[in-house]
């Protein structure tokens, strides 16, 4: 199957290494990826901060840009954002009509996997000890509780801890964590509470964005727990020491 | 409350208030684990609350004509009724009543629609005795502050607290004991019940083909505010109207599952006028106050309308991120949580610090916990857009986005021009998170977020990766397959 690879700009930036094991797991699950040139945002950071005229913009060059063919992305937000354009764009029903068609073929990377490819093993292994914490975006907003942990019991040598709070906000929020920074830091270190309560080894997300904050939390309190995306994980092929 | 001031510079206070997060933290999980089992009862859990989101959407179809029929019916009851455009509407007609009838003590059972009018320091100011009977407002009341939750507007105090309070301004001796604590109150009310002439309470809803009003509560306050005293004044928001018995009656099954956690509140009372001759118990008059402010505006508009589905059960504060960090006061309006910061800007009497639209991490927890189903965060992003917009027609939401304008109008040209955003996020590479942390003006914000953060380092961009990649793939892609 050949999958239209849609790189989110944190993951274009900030985290380069998740778009490349989201890239090699969909290759090895037996996917011809590519990745359409041109892709800069989803216009995620504008439509929530209410300006919606430059996030119809965006839509408008994404659904151009992504006109055809399966489209995957390690970024539930982003794939949630895309499954906006098509009331966003509904006062032009040409381009609305496109939009309906793209968001019927976009899909965060766990629920292509499993629910799309019918597939929970990929024959990766990782000796570790795995927190997973539930993305806002991934679990209420797509709808993918299952999904990630089914891909993570696949997952050779890894044992798959539960957090007290595993459906608890991260406290990032895009632009919340800048406009609300005292509160962001209290549900993050919450967050990160939760976490070393389980003594892991890692932490795991399938939201770029929470992992780019956990990760960030986690690095300033000099942790050894590495937060990994579900992509990386998948993507190890080697047992860990 | 000043307009001016931001919620987010209450929030910098409130969460360095660790008792306050000492208590916020087992006072919401209490609330929470509460409800999550009392809700696990019903049969379908989800069905009910469309059901519900379905009854109250029907109700507001139909206001104008249900509050008319209401109203002719509580006057057939021998009730009187009065149409209040706002809060200082509401307490002129109150205290008008209260002059009328020279009206010396008033009890009151919890009632946040009249927190929301302010009415006890307008009655105080004419001369009467005003009691909160409820005892979390008796225990605000006593401490001068106001509620910091919809349904535990004394969530904020420990029993270290209250004994605090007891002890300064009941002159009883110091006891720590909750069952101790509430007979004190018990006590001091008592008296104050019987001498009352005045009771008034709020309204959880009412029937409008019996022109009835319903109110739960579990300390029984609320039933003894309504008989001892000679007059009963119910003030209750023009949407909590319902059609009659069948629709109350499934508005009833969630609310208290979604409050306190009982299948059912201790008591649940339905006022059908004033008494009448053969009855023993009751006010001899009774008028229903009936409270716009703003709410005509909220039905005004397709989506903010879902929010007065609202049954004020308080659930989605218990499981807002930011409402367990900062607490009720903090928002500085009646109504705290998600659902204050979707009603707060359209009520006329709030003052509504124009970022609270912004106050939200779009986790969701909230709409998920809705009985109603009210979508709490589609309501803020849809505040956000008026916002900026500048369509906004409540000065309250003027100032509150992040993000201007020109800066969203650049972010978007710079995102449409590839060559452009290359370049942006080059230079953001060149330069790198740490050191534009130190830019005076730009990298202020990135230093905050840095405080408990440690900056990523930001190295080969994906698309620079993405071709030698794209060759390895194809090269190992046909082993890759035999191995399948």
């Amino acid at each position: 199957m050949r999958v239209n690879l849609f790189v989110p700009c944190l993951v274009e930036t900030v985290v380069p290494e998740v778009g490349e094991a989201t890239a090699r797991v969909l290759a090895r699950a037996g996917c011809d990826v590519t990745m359409p040139p041109g892709q800069t945002c989803c216009g995620q950071p504008v439509y929530k901060t209410g300006n919606l005229a430059q996030a119809r913009k965006l839509a408008e060059r994404y659904v151009h840009l992504f006109d055809s063919g399966t489209v995957v992305s390690p970024s539930a937000s982003c794939v949630a954002m895309v499954r906006r354009y098509p009331e966003l764009l509904a006062d032009d029903p040409a381009l609305a009509a496109k939009a309906r068609d793209l968001a019927g073929r976009i899909f965060e990377l766990s629920e292509f996997l499993a629910n799309v490819l019918g597939r929970t093993d990929l024959g990766a292994c990782l000796n570790a000890r795995a927190a997973y914490h539930d993305s806002c975006q991934v679990g209420r907003v797509l709808g993918l509780h299952h999904e990630p942990r089914a891909l993570l019991a696949g997952v050779q040598g890894l044992t798959v801890l539960e957090l007290e709070h595993p459906e608890a906000c991260c406290g990032f929020g895009g632009s919340f964590s800048v406009q609300f920074p005292d509160v962001s830091e209290h549900v993050l270190t919450n967050k990160l509470n939760d976490i070393l309560a389980q003594e892991p080894d890692i932490v795991v997300s399938a939201e770029v964005s929470c992992l780019v904050n956990i990760r960030a939390g986690l690095e300033h309190l000099n942790s050894p727990v590495r937060a990994l995306h579900l992509a990386q994980v998948l993507d190890s092929r080697e047992a860990a020491s | 409350m000043s307009a001016n001031r931001l919620f987010t510079d209450s929030c910098a206070r409130a969460v360095k208030n660790e008792r306050l997060q000492k208590v916020l933290a087992t006072a919401t999980a209490t609330f929470k684990a509460k409800r999550e089992k009392a809700m696990a009862t019903l049969a379908d859990p989800d069905a009910r609350r469309a059901l519900a989101a379905r009854v109250k959407d029907n109700a507001l179809a139909r206001l104008p004509e249900l509050l008319e029929t209401l109203e002719r019916n509580v006057v057939a009851n021998g009730g009187h009724v009065h149409w209040a455009r706002d809060g200082r509407h509401a307490n002129e007609i109150i205290a008008a009543i209260a002059r009328d009838n020279e009206v010396k003590t008033v009890v009151k059972g919890k009632s946040m629609t009249t927190e929301e009018t302010g009415l006890n320091e307008v009655l105080q100011e004419q001369g009467a005795r005003v009691f909160e009977t409820d005892l979390g407002e008796y225990i605000i009341q006593l401490a001068g502050e106001r509620p910091s939750h919809i349904i535990a507007p004394a969530v904020h105090k420990n029993r270290q607290d209250v004994a605090d309070l007891f002890t300064e301004h009941l002159g009883v001796e110091r006891t720590e004991e909750p069952e101790q604590l509430t007979l004190i109150a018990r006590k001091a009310l008592r008296d104050e019940f019987l001498r009352a002439d005045m009771g008034i309470t709020g309204a959880n809803m009412a029937m409008a083909e019996t022109g009835s009003v319903i109110l739960v509560e579990n300390e029984g306050n609320i039933r003894f505010s309504t008989t001892t005293p000679r007059i009963h004044v119910a003030v209750m928001g023009i949407e909590k109207v319902l059609p009659g018995p069948t629709e109350a009656g499934i508005v009833l099954s969630l609310l208290a599952r979604n409050g306190t956690g009982l299948k059912m509140s201790v008591y649940t009372s339905v006022f059908s006028g004033p008494r009448r001759a053969d009855e023993a118990d009751g006010a001899e008059e009774f008028h229903l106050v009936l409270l716009d402010n703003g709410r005509s505006r909220l039905v005004a508009d397709a989506t903010l309308r879902q929010s007065l589905r609202c049954l004020r059960c308080g659930a989605c504060l218990n499981v807002c991120p930011v409402y367990g960090a900062v607490g009720g006061h903090a928002y500085g309006t009646t109504y705290p949580g998600p659902i204050g910061q979707c009603i707060s800007p359209s009520l006329s009497s709030e003052s509504a610090s124009p970022d609270l639209p912004f106050a939200c991490t779009g986790c969701g927890a909230c709409k998920e916990g809705c009985p109603v189903q009210i979508d709490l965060p589609g309501i803020l992003q849809h505040l956000r857009n008026l916002a900026a917009s500048g369509q906004a027609t409540d000065p309250s939401l003027r100032g509150g986005p992040p993000l201007s304008a020109r800066a969203a109008a650049m972010f978007a040209w710079t995102a449409s021009t590839p060559p452009a955003w290359s370049a942006a996020c080059a230079a953001a590479r060149l330069v790198g998170p740490s050191r534009a942390a130190k830019v005076p003006v730009l990298g202020k914000k990135l230093a905050r977020w840095a405080l408990k953060r440690h900056l990523p380092s930001l190295g080969t961009p994906f698309s620079r990766r993405w071709p030698a990649l794209q060759r390895r793939l194809k090269e190992q892609a046909p082993k890759e397959h035999a191995n399948d």
